[in-house]
């Protein structure tokens, strides 16, 4: 039996026991089932994965079920293993094992712990299915899953209505880019005749250049059917346009944000564009749509970045822009790159979500950056790990040292490769690249110093406050600050931000251990994943095996490029540094003179380019006119009218007229039976 | 010559005069039972007459029958009628109105 049955199902299995079983097995069976099974398909992952790196394993294809037999069509349950399945294997079971441990400590105190891991464990399997899908169709149900999924996490705490909100928005986001690509699958169907992906590979060549009628136009078959896939990876992968849902979607629990933006959801956009790759490379038009809207998203979601306070919000957008950088990858042809950077952005990804659940568990669900200041002294693990996955974000490392931090290996690389494609959309893409990532450096290292560096400010956080007057903080935090001992138990009962520097009397606690543990592996992952694997992932045909379409040519143009080019992410890096150090510790007056001269820019990119709006006027309250439309003209003014309401007043009118004939007298009711005689002796009679 | 429509016809004439008075009457409740044993002797009269021109004494038995039920009726009519005013003290048609579900 191939272990990637027992990767993919026992993920399942786990969900199912602790869903079904939820209280009944209790809070510590149901953790302990999940994440075994999850740190069980970690452990399989990684000796598939070594095996293809050192070419000892080979592509394989499991069969598991028939599934569908109709005419023509027919496609079967099946896992598919090759090099690119195993990366994302390798990404998907890892951190969602270390998400599962991370969560015994987060969710420490939530009294619904058996059904979040259930879905944690459900979220993973639904992508193990999509990434080891053999057809179309198959990817379809862990598209699906996973949008599932996500809906129930992102809505995990449902009693809070925003939550149930943002789960509804990410549901019906996702749904916009599925039609697209139900509508690819489709037509993919309509042209090849199959659903399994290798055919539809194999033959994708030879259609290049053929036509087909759409919407009335006469296009290009290939185009239209690459167009209607991305659209759905652009909802997935929340591209410009579709990713509104993203940044809500913090309304669930850290851990969960964590999983959407490194492992599962959002990278299965990229994953099925590197899948497709092959049919791809045949839809130039296409590619160079992928091309723009990855470097539009990339650039744009980091502006927004830049302004947030909310610190998911920040690490957020920032996800959205790295994930322009892997489309737009992909869009100039570099699939190698996308996959390398979807690999090491996975784990800085979740390092820094895993890293910000910290610092909001230390500071008491405090989620404003406003409200934090100083916290390397009270949480050192944390800012470690922290200050790792910032400097893999903005991709600290030097070319000609040969050495760096993850992401450091694959943006730059990206970069690189958009340059070196020659065309329109690469030059467009290189530049809003090199502009993202100067973005990039300013937000991650802004985030930085707002939490870590400069003076408590936490004083007038509410939940501070809160926790301060519930004596929630009880003095066992591990490293408490010597000079606020004195005297701290007089004033435990009257906070005083004066006497505390803006602390307010409460110190922040480091983390337990099962969240340390998780953020301990993932900085090791942020600060030598690229380093190990930048050779196989870039440069060698070998490893990749046909698994994506991969570019000799390119790849060596890549390597050739200008000096200037390839320093351009290191100075823009710097630069984004030095921006943020100047503006937030040097001095700390220029944010604020900043928005009130350019204060219409500000609040443009502070209100996320008004999409929310826009979209609201456009998409959100048309619908609702529409329904009231409905409601009260179509439902209340003809079915219930003339339905429910007619029927009740019909009956009510003619018991009010029968009711007239049962008058109490006598002669009355001899009448009727005299009536009633005669017709029925007419009757018989007649 | 009297023949057997004439009968007919004055049992016809007693027949509706009878149900009238029922249905017609606001007066007291004896002129309901008044008007019943009109009826009762209208059907008689068809079938005495019935019997004499078919040569059949079945009819005659039967009308025999039926005045012995009409006297028989009219003794417990009258019987609740007595109960009934001493209850209710009166028996006005219009007075007698409880008969609701």
């Amino acid at each position: 039996m191939h272990p990637i049955s027992i990767i993919v199902f026992a993920p399942l299995l786990a969900a199912l026991v602790a869903g079904l079983g939820n209280r009944m097995i209790g809070n510590v069976a149901a953790k302990s089932v999940t994440t075994g099974a999850l740190f069980l398909s970690a452990g399989l992952s990684w000796p598939i994965f070594l095996g293809f790196l050192g070419g000892t394993e080979t592509a394989a294809v499991v069969p598991v079920l028939k599934w569908v037999e109709s005419g023509t069509l027919s496609f079967d349950w099946a896992l598919r293993v090759d090099t690119l399945t195993a990366i994302m294997l390798v990404v998907i079971n890892s951190v969602s094992a270390l998400v599962h441990l991370y969560s015994w400590g987060y969710m420490e105190e939530d009294p619904d712990q058996p059904r979040f891991f259930a879905y944690l464990s459900l979220f993973t399997f639904a992508m193990l299915m999509l990434v080891t899908a053999d057809n179309l169709v198959q990817m379809f149900f862990g598209w699906e899953g996973v949008g599932l999924a996500s809906y129930l996490l992102i809505g995990f705490w449902f009693r809070k209505p925003s939550a149930g909100a943002a789960a509804i928005k990410a549901f019906v986001v996702n749904r916009v880019g599925d039609l697209g690509f139900m509508l690819g699958i489709f037509g993919t169907y309509l042209v090849f005749q199959t659903t399994s992906i290798p055919e539809i590979l194999a033959a994708a060549p030879a259609m290049s250049g053929s036509t087909i009628t759409f919407v009335g136009m006469r296009l290009y078959t290939m185009d239209i059917l690459c167009i209607l896939l991305f659209i759905g990876a652009m909802g997935k992968s929340a591209q410009l346009g579709l990713h509104t849902w993203l940044p809500d979607a913090m309304e669930g629990p850290t851990p969960v944000s964590a999983l959407i933006h490194a492992a599962t959801m959002v990278t299965a956009g990229v994953f099925m564009l590197c899948r497709l790759s092959p049919m791809f490379e045949t839809a130039p038009t296409a590619l160079m749509i992928v091309t723009i809207i990855g470097a539009a998203t990339c650039f744009f979601a980091a502006t927004i970045g830049t302004t947030q306070w909310d610190i998911k919000r920040v690490i957020a957008y920032s996800t959205c822009s790295q994930l322009g950088y892997m489309f737009f990858a992909a869009g100039v042809g570099a699939y190698g790159a996308a996959m390398f950077h979807l690999f090491t952005h996975a784990f800085f990804k979740a390092l820094l979500f895993l890293g910000a659940g910290s610092v909001i568990h230390a500071m008491h669900h405090e989620q404003d950056m406003r409200y934090y200041g100083g916290l390397r002294k009270h949480i050192p693990l944390t800012f470690y790990a922290m200050l790792a996955g910032t400097l893999a974000i903005t991709g600290l490392g030097v070319y000609h040292l040969g050495a760096g931090f993850a992401g450091f290996w694959s943006k730059d690389a990206i970069l690189e490769v958009a340059f070196a494609r020659g065309n329109g959309a690469g030059q467009a893409a290189f530049w809003a690249g090199a502009g993202a990532a100067l973005l990039t450096s300013f937000y991650s290292w802004r985030l930085m110093f707002l939490t870590f560096w400069g003076k408590p400010r936490w004083a007038q956080s509410e939940h501070i406050q809160h926790a301060v007057h519930d004596g929630h903080h009880d003095g066992d935090h591990h490293n408490p600050p010597k000079q606020e001992h004195a005297g701290h138990d007089a004033v435990h009962d009257v906070p005083s931000a004066d006497d505390h520097e803006g602390t307010a009397g409460y110190h922040p606690h480091e983390s337990p251990v099962s969240m340390l543990i998780p953020l301990g592996v993932l900085t090791l992952g942020a600060i030598a994943a690229g380093q190990v694997f930048a050779p196989a992932f870039l440069d060698s045909a070998a490893f990749w095996n046909g698994s994506i379409f991969y570019n000799e040519a390119l790849i060596h143009a890549m390597h050739a490029v200008p000096y200037w080019v390839k320093y351009t992410a290191f100075v823009v890096m710097i630069l984004g540094f030095a921006g943020a150090y100047l503006a937030y510790i040097a001095r700390p007056d220029i944010p604020g003179k900043f928005v009130a001269t350019f204060g219409a820019l500000h609040n443009f990119v502070y209100r996320k380019w008004y999409f929310d709006e826009l979209y609201d006027a456009l998409f959100v309250k048309p619908a609702f006119a529409f329904g009231r439309w409905f409601w009260q003209l179509g439902d209340v003014g003809t079915i219930d009218r003339f339905g429910p309401n007619g029927i009740a007043w019909v009956v009510d009118r003619s018991a009010t007229a029968a009711k007239s004939i049962q008058s109490g007298y006598v002669y009355t009711y001899a009448l009727i039976m005299l009536l009633g005689l005669v017709a029925a002796v007419t009757y018989v009679l007649l | 010559m009297i023949g057997i429509e004439h009968y007919l016809t004055v049992g016809a004439i007693l027949f509706v005069l009878g149900v009238l008075g029922i249905f017609l009457n606001r007066k007291n409740v004896i002129v309901i039972l008044m008007a019943v044993e009109l009826i009762l002797l209208a059907v008689n009269i068809n079938l005495v007459a019935f019997s004499a021109f078919l040569q059949d004494l079945t009819g005659q038995v039967f009308a025999m029958l039926v005045l012995t039920v009409a006297a028989a009726e009219a003794a417990i009519g009258l019987a609740i009628l007595v109960i009934y005013f001493r209850t209710r003290g009166s028996i006005a048609v219009d007075d007698i109105n409880r008969m609701k579900g």
